[in-house]
């Protein structure tokens, strides 16, 4: 029996040399910027004790404070629901223009899209900061906020699915004589409906979780309470609305598992 | 057999792509009203090429080409659209909307009919999804209306394919490689389909095929493409055995 003739892999693939190299490369970058921005990580385990001070203060929740609190998680629901709506039908057009396989004008492309990342460059914590100012204290702020941060962030992840989608359909209905605006309407939309709720419904997980902070710049919401409690030092009662916005985030992540079993 | 007047006519048109590739080289035929053509070659050729001009699915360098006896080469916005719409396309992949019913994907053959709105809002009239039925049905697939494309198979799809096309009411009807990823028996089926309408509603067919047997078996004419240009054109009476070997010659051995 002759053994079959194997090419000969040179030295560097045989050491894995580039695999290795840029493990190397990644320790020394991090050790580095850990070193440079003065993060102690001695402090961290020495005042780890405080850490657990809080959680023993926690440990006890204060049950009969969820009647106060159910009011404001609704609002916080509402504000969540809103601002990803908003967002989302916002988001749409602006994905369609961004997508390469859709619009090949690279110039309005190039530029739709420095728009959206200009959006996104934007933290969440700065706009409810500036529409709080504009808008009073109140829901409202909070969901302009909610709004624009999801139409960053879902426009994005939009437009990186209509650039997956079969063009076939769409040249069949350009060969029918359709104009643009029915080619997406019946070849592009069918084939990314799914994946759209199924963002739509992730950006609303997130929206919950991100309001609870907005509330504590006045944007509405659960937040407001979360910060009273804490000001107070009534970690009880700060337990009890941590656990709240949990049942609601595990709720919501329940509903979109589900749905996206469903859809795709 | 009497030669009608040209339903498409090709004069000495070029195409050269972006990159320097020559995708067509002076190419200079008539195809007549309610022919049955089909085009061979090897893959590369052009063949697909030769038929997206007709439509102008893809541009040309030089040279015209006159549909019904108007050239198509400045037709913009609706002007083309109205070109499109009377000339009927099926593809390789078939193309079809894989979520949607087979209704809308017939329906949707009927777009250019409509203003954009009223297709949005799916606004069709009653005549029309009668006809999508009556097209249905002469691909004999009227049963599957409400059922989703995808839960089809390859050679129903194709024949979807091809209500959709009936819908527009076509004059002519470009196949590119319609049969390529079907098996032998649905190949017949679908073939059969396009000889039929061919023949009863005098559709004028032009086929890309790859297989020279099936050329033979359903064409009234046969021409030939290598390497962008036109190496080959015999009214099938005039077809021999051989004939056909020229074509499928590597450029390289062509050239030899």
């Amino acid at each position: 029996m002759s053994t079959p003739t194997i090419p000969r892999r040179s030295w560097a693939q045989r050491y894995h040399v580039k695999g290795i190299g840029w493990t190397v490369l990644m320790l020394v970058l991090l050790v580095a910027s850990a070193q440079m921005t003065g993060v102690n990580v001695g402090m961290f385990f020495s005042n780890l004790g405080q850490f657990t001070n809080l959680l023993v203060r926690m440990s006890n929740p204060a049950w009969d404070y969820t009647t106060v609190i159910i009011q404001p998680l609704l609002e916080t629901i509402q504000m969540a629901i809103l601002g990803t709506t908003i967002g989302a039908a916002f988001a749409i057009p602006f994905a369609v223009l961004s997508a390469s396989n859709l619009i090949h004008n690279r110039w309005l492309r190039g530029l739709t899209r420095l728009f959206l990342d200009l959006v996104r460059t934007l933290p969440d914590l700065l706009l409810a900061a500036i529409f709080v100012a504009i808008f009073g204290i109140g829901s409202t702020a909070g969901v302009v906020t909610l709004a624009i941060f999801s139409f960053g962030m879902v426009s994005k992840l939009f437009y990186e699915v209509i650039e997956t989608i079969d063009m076939g359909p769409l040249e069949a209905l350009e060969s029918v004589g359709a104009t643009k605006i029915t080619i997406i309407w019946y070849a592009v939309l069918p084939q990314i409906l799914n994946q759209f709720i199924s963002y739509f419904l992730y950006t609303l997980e997130i929206n919950v979780r991100a309001s609870t902070v907005l509330g504590y710049l006045g944007a509405g919401g659960i937040g407001v309470f979360l910060q009273r409690s804490l000001n107070e030092f009534n970690y009880n009662q700060t337990a009890v609305i941590i656990l709240a916005t949990l049942v609601v985030v595990l709720v919501i992540d329940g509903v979109s598992n589900h749905l996206r079993r469903v859809l795709l | 057999m009497e030669q009608t007047a040209p339903i498409i006519s090709f004069k000495g048109v070029n195409k050269v792509y972006s990159n320097g590739t020559v995708g067509l080289k002076d190419i200079s035929f008539d195809i007549s009203r309610g022919q049955f053509l089909v085009v061979v070659g090897l893959s590369g050729a052009g063949k697909s090429t030769l038929l997206r001009t007709i439509n102008r699915m893809h541009e040309i360098t030089s040279g015209e080409i006159t549909v019904e006896d108007e050239s198509i080469s400045d037709y913009k916005g609706k002007a083309l659209r109205l070109l499109r719409r009377k000339i009927g396309m099926i593809f390789q992949g078939f193309n079809l909307i894989n979520r949607s019913s087979v209704e809308k994907n017939v329906l949707s053959g009927r777009v250019s009919y409509y203003p954009t709105w009223k297709t949005i809002f799916g606004l069709f009239s009653k005549a029309d999804k009668e006809k999508a039925v009556h097209s249905l049905a002469r691909v004999n697939l009227a049963e599957k209306l409400y059922t989703r494309a995808d839960e089809l198979s390859g050679g129903q799809q194709q024949r979807v394919a091809i209500a959709r096309t009936l819908m527009q009411d076509p004059k002519i009807i470009l196949a590119d490689e319609p049969v390529a990823s079907l098996d032998p028996l649905t190949t017949k089926t679908v073939m059969d389909t396009l000889k039929r309408l061919n023949q009863e509603d005098g559709i004028t067919v032009i086929v890309n095929l790859h297989s020279v047997a099936l050329a033979r078996e359903y064409a009234d004419r046969i021409v030939g493409l290598r390497a962008g240009q036109l190496v080959y054109d015999q009214p099938i009476g005039n077809v021999a055995e051989g004939d056909l070997d020229q074509i499928y010659q590597t450029p390289e051995g062509a050239k030899a």
